[in-house]
């Protein structure tokens, strides 16, 4: 039993609380927990002895912190729910400490409040379309949503369009609604998305790298040939170009830029240059 | 069951195992939990249609997998877990276990921890085999499956069969608990292997 008592001990000794910032850029698994910047001093064995000096003792970071996507508060800790690369953002004003978030690769969408996605009309009935977003339940979208709609002068909507609009109601306990105007009244590029052109799938993750804001990868593939693209970050994109061999040819290499490698982009991109 | 949102295939051996997790997703109005997602287990073996025994680990895996997953964050929706057993050379079981965890990681549900699945075997002498083969399972004394999860090494489910003292058992458990740290290594391995390439 003894020896068994100390494999135990052994086994268990590997797992401790980790600072957040010690581990930004690194994969974290689910279960981890991470301290924040201010209750770093006496954690962890072998620190027992070493008190690290602070150089600005009074600019904590005491503010508040934000956590993100993948991250859950677990008493004065964070835990870690979701497998990924732990990314920060500096506050930009200066107060609180930053948000901390996990950069997760996943296929299905969660509606999040505010984000604007690609829907397709399932249903129609009464005032509201059902439109499916990709998540667990249909959203709602009213009939009044559409910039100049009145209840006279109804939209031109039919089952099986695709819409882009945005979330104002996404939460865990609600059905979702979604709007095609801004708040000021106004469609800004959302509403019922036109005739032609192809719909396809991509990771959410791609998504979110191809809309940074200095992506190389959208540069290259304006300069091959006019288009029109929207992005829903429900991981949908509609692409459309002159003819259909070359929507084709883009929609395979949005879907391929997932596992290629810069160079291995480049090189595809000046092949299909020349040709 | 439009899209599989992760495949994983770990490898007891020659045990292999499919794993696909689907969620979360719409779900039936009699099987919807108002504050928590239905987490459903699929196990289908690899010849003939699922028989009671599937359904029993099936139990054993939805009992584990409800224990780590965050259901609350998804209320009213369904998580299912699909299981294709491919191979089964012993410790079957571990190695759905162990599928399901990694399906579930890839897949972006939240959870709580890691878990993962070890078998131990007593034969005749009272020797403790981890692993064992499926000749081995078929001779042991007993065979004890134990899930245990990543933050404290915890038992988070365990069945067993066949006879065994409480020395033995807690014997197998420890020998169970230092094993895990094998598994969970190999699963921050392959995780960090897949976030390398992006």
């Amino acid at each position: 039993m003894a020896e068994a008592a100390a494999v135990v001990a052994e086994s268990l000794a590997g797992y401790r609380a980790r600072a957040a910032r010690a581990v930004l850029e690194q994969v974290v698994l689910p279960g981890e927990e991470l301290l924040l910047p201010g209750q770093e001093d006496g954690e962890g064995p072998g620190s027992a002895g070493e008190r690290p000096l602070r150089l600005n003792a009074g600019a904590r970071s005491g503010g508040r912190v934000v956590c993100g996507p993948g991250l859950r508060r677990c008493g004065d800790r964070l835990l870690v729910t979701k497998c990924g690369r732990l990314r920060h953002k500096e506050p930009g004003s200066g107060n609180g400490g930053g948000v901390y978030w996990v950069d997760s690769q996943q296929k299905r969408y969660v509606p999040v409040k505010g984000d604007h996605v690609i829907g397709i009309v399932t249903a129609k009935s009464g005032d509201i379309f059902k439109v499916d977003v990709g998540g667990s339940e249909p959203a709602s979208l009213s009939y009044l949503s559409f910039e100049g709609a009145t209840k006279r002068n109804r939209p031109n909507v039919q089952v099986g369009d695709l819409i882009y609009g945005q979330f104002v109601v996404a939460n865990k306990d609600m059905e979702p609604e979604m709007v095609c105007i801004d708040s000021c009244g106004r469609a800004n590029g959302m509403g019922v998305i036109g005739q032609d052109g192809l719909l396809f799938k991509v990771t959410l993750g791609l998504i979110r790298r191809l809309l940074a804001p200095d992506c190389e990868i959208l540069q290259e593939v304006g300069k091959l040939y006019p288009l029109e693209i929207v992005f829903g970050m429900n991981g949908r994109i509609w692409v459309k170009a002159k003819t259909i061999q070359q929507t084709l040819i883009l929609a395979n290499i949005l879907e391929a830029c997932e596992h290629m490698t810069a160079d291995q982009r480049k090189q595809i991109f000046s092949r299909l240059a020349e040709s | 069951m439009k899209q599989v949102l992760k495949e994983s295939l770990p490898t007891n051996g020659d045990t292999s195992v499919l794993a696909g997790v689907y969620g979360p997703a719409e779900v039936k109005v009699s099987k919807e939990i108002f504050n928590k997602a239905t987490l459903e287990v699929n196990l289908r073996p690899k010849i003939g249609l699922p028989g009671v025994a599937e359904k029993s680990r099936e139990r054993l895996i939805r009992n584990t997998c409800e224990a780590v997953v965050l259901g609350a964050l998804h209320p009213r929706t369904s998580i299912t877990v699909v299981l294709q057993v491919v191979s089964d050379a012993g410790s079957l079981l571990a190695c759905c276990l162990n599928a399901a965890c990694m399906a579930l990681v890839d897949a972006g549900v939240p959870m709580r921890a890691l878990f993962c699945g070890v078998t131990c075997a007593l034969d005749s002498d009272g020797t403790l085999l981890l692993d064992p083969t499926a000749k081995q399972e078929k001779e042991a004394r007993a065979v004890l499956t134990f899930a245990l999860d990543s933050v404290e090494r915890k038992l988070l489910m365990s069945t067993t069969k066949g006879l065994y003292s409480d020395a033995e058992l807690q014997q197998c458990l420890a020998a169970a608990q230092a094993a895990s740290q094998h598994v969970f290594r190999f699963y921050r391995e392959s995780l960090q292997r897949r976030y390398s390439k992006s």
